[in-house]
């Protein structure tokens, strides 16, 4: 009777959470336009979405600015993440408390000091602040999902490759990285996902002609309730929902391998809440 | 060699992390003069108007709110959750998180169809010829949008947390003699107490800085504090006074983060993120 009662409570919760993505989902079908009628069957919304030119350029821009913030914020929080892990003391406090600063600011702060500066040095808003910017938000995420792979790094790997007559260069590039490259999947998927879902960041820094599917989506939303949203929503919904259990089955995949094998200790869980935040 | 590689990183930290944070406090304390700029308090004195200071109680009074309805629909959840109520437990986690993925605008616009005058809430009520209300536009609506939104930054770290008591200490306090309400009071929940505190903190401070959540669902311009900075920042232009804001709402978080770690005590384990 308590699990019962306790069951429907957490059902409750999920009602709650999962009712209006539904409610989205629903009406991204509904032929009529005023809501709360159903008016019918429809996919007429998906094919205005496709056909509107404003949505489609935003969509553009958003993959662009995902794809390349994603694969930068890669490259140099991998290569932060070694130096970090080699690096002992003060500086290494200095730097890893500098990391967490755009991860604990609030979101509109890291914005708007970033509009400061890109009005300070007198750049012009579009493209490349909107570059700049996804990619300093993304790298410390980067760099937290490749530390913890280097901590269960084995030391001896390294210094082995040398024994064998690797130069420092070979020993990381043909041990070390194949050895940490899951955490650097990982990075570049959180990186990707972040980038596409932000929204205050990229509004603040960017300029006119370039908007991302967020800031479309935001004006669209303040002029009132548009199907094509709900369209686009089922389709952003369904792509990041598709990523979502590509990055956990790896994950699981990973921890069942390590089980397996070497005694690991246990990771954080898969289950980060931190990056799907406002 | 391994060292050189934190360079790029180090720079790029310096040019966007740390100096922006430099200008915003630059901003904050200077005014623009004719021959340029002075050193002044000025944008701080004018936060402390009536008019503004409005608009920051209503912000700390929304965001404690939020933060508490949070607290208490979450802390039931992730006890049930990290309890034996379900078999299995990562499926249930992992639908409760799934959610949280969604566009964060997304989630938000999605209230706005629900509650809408002729939205899916009030043809419901229609249909079970029930009286219409109107929520949308008010405190109300902006309280729910933040509670969707920021109850899985509660959940989690209170379920992380109770996940990890050591189920002996919770039979023994039975043993020993504690009914079950005892044991709640005495045992788990100060146990629990660090994942509250990190619950409470990660719920607080985008509730408190939000502008995208009061924007659409909640009436007026000046609904909350995370709008008067966007204002300053992009309607008005007057950078000093926005910088000034976000001081103040940063100092606010600080504030509030050493509080709350005060309460945390020794227990160090659990991370704020």
């Amino acid at each position: 009777m308590v699990r019962w009662l306790k069951r429907s409570y957490i059902y409750l919760i999920f009602a709650f959470l999962y009712l209006p993505i539904a409610v989205l989902m629903v009406y991204s079908l509904n032929d009529a336009r005023s809501r709360g009628m159903w008016g019918g069957f429809t996919l007429r919304w998906y094919v205005e979405l496709f056909q509107d030119r404003t949505i489609m350029n935003s969509l553009y821009a958003t993959l662009i600015i995902g794809v390349s913030s994603a694969l930068i914020a890669t490259v140099i929080g991998t290569m932060a993440a070694i130096g970090i892990h080699n690096t002992r003391g003060v500086p290494k406090k200095l730097i890893m408390n500098v990391t967490y600063l755009p991860v604990l600011n609030p979101e509109i702060v890291t914005a708007i000091s970033l509009m400061l500066l890109f009005v300070f040095s007198r750049m012009r808003f579009g493209y490349i602040t909107l570059l700049l910017s996804h990619i300093t938000f993304n790298v410390p995420y980067v760099i937290l999902s490749v530390l913890p792979k280097l901590r269960q790094l084995n030391k001896h790997l390294y210094e082995a490759a040398l024994d064998l007559g690797c130069t420092p260069l070979q020993a990381l590039w043909k041990v070390i990285i194949p050895e940490i490259m899951p955490g650097i999947i990982t990075g570049l998927l959180l990186a990707f996902t972040l980038s596409i879902d932000d929204f205050v960041v990229s509004f603040f820094t960017t300029g006119s002609g370039v908007s991302t599917l967020s800031i479309t989506v935001y004006s669209m939303a303040r002029r009132g309730i548009n199907p094509k949203i709900n369209a686009l929503s089922t389709i952003m919904f369904t792509f990041v929902l598709a990523l979502l259990i590509i990055v956990n089955v790896r994950q699981a995949r990973e921890e069942r391998k390590e089980r397996n094998g070497r005694r690991v200790p246990k990771k954080d869980s898969p289950y980060d809440p931190r990056f799907g935040s406002a | 060699m391994k060292r050189l590689s934190l360079t790029p990183y180090v720079i790029w930290m310096v040019l966007f992390t740390v100096v922006p944070m430099l200008l915003v406090l630059y901003y904050a304390f200077t005014v623009p003069t004719e021959g340029g700029t002075t050193w002044s308090l000025e944008n701080f004195t004018r936060f402390f108007q009536p008019i503004y200071l409005r608009v920051f109680i209503r912000s700390l009074n929304l965001a404690v709110i939020s933060t508490l309805i949070c607290l208490l629909l979450g802390y039931p959840a992730a006890m049930i959750m990290a309890g034996n109520a379900f078999k299995r437990k990562h499926v249930i986690m992992l639908l409760f998180v799934v959610p949280m993925w969604m566009n964060f605008l997304l989630r938000t616009y999605a209230w706005l169809t629900i509650l809408e005058r002729n939205g899916f809430l009030n043809s419901l009520l229609t249909f079970f010829s029930l009286p219409r209300v109107n929520i949308l536009y008010t405190n109300g609506a902006v309280v729910l949008g933040m509670v969707y939104n920021f109850l899985p930054f509660m959940v989690l770290p209170i379920y992380s947390v109770l996940s990890k008591i050591d189920k002996g200490v919770v039979e023994a306090a039975g043993d020993l003699g504690a009914n079950p309400f005892q044991v709640f009071i005495k045992v788990i929940l100060p146990l629990s107490l660090p994942g509250v505190v990190s619950g409470i903190t990660m719920v607080f401070m985008p509730a408190m800085t939000t502008f995208v959540i009061s924007r659409l669902l909640g009436g007026g311009q000046f609904t909350l504090i995370g709008n008067l900075i966007e204002q300053q920042f992009l309607v008005v232009g007057d950078w000093g006074f926005g910088s000034a804001i976000s001081v103040v709402m940063i100092v606010v978080i600080l504030l509030s983060m050493a509080v709350m770690s005060f309460f945390e005590g020794e227990e160090k384990d659990v991370a704020l993120w």
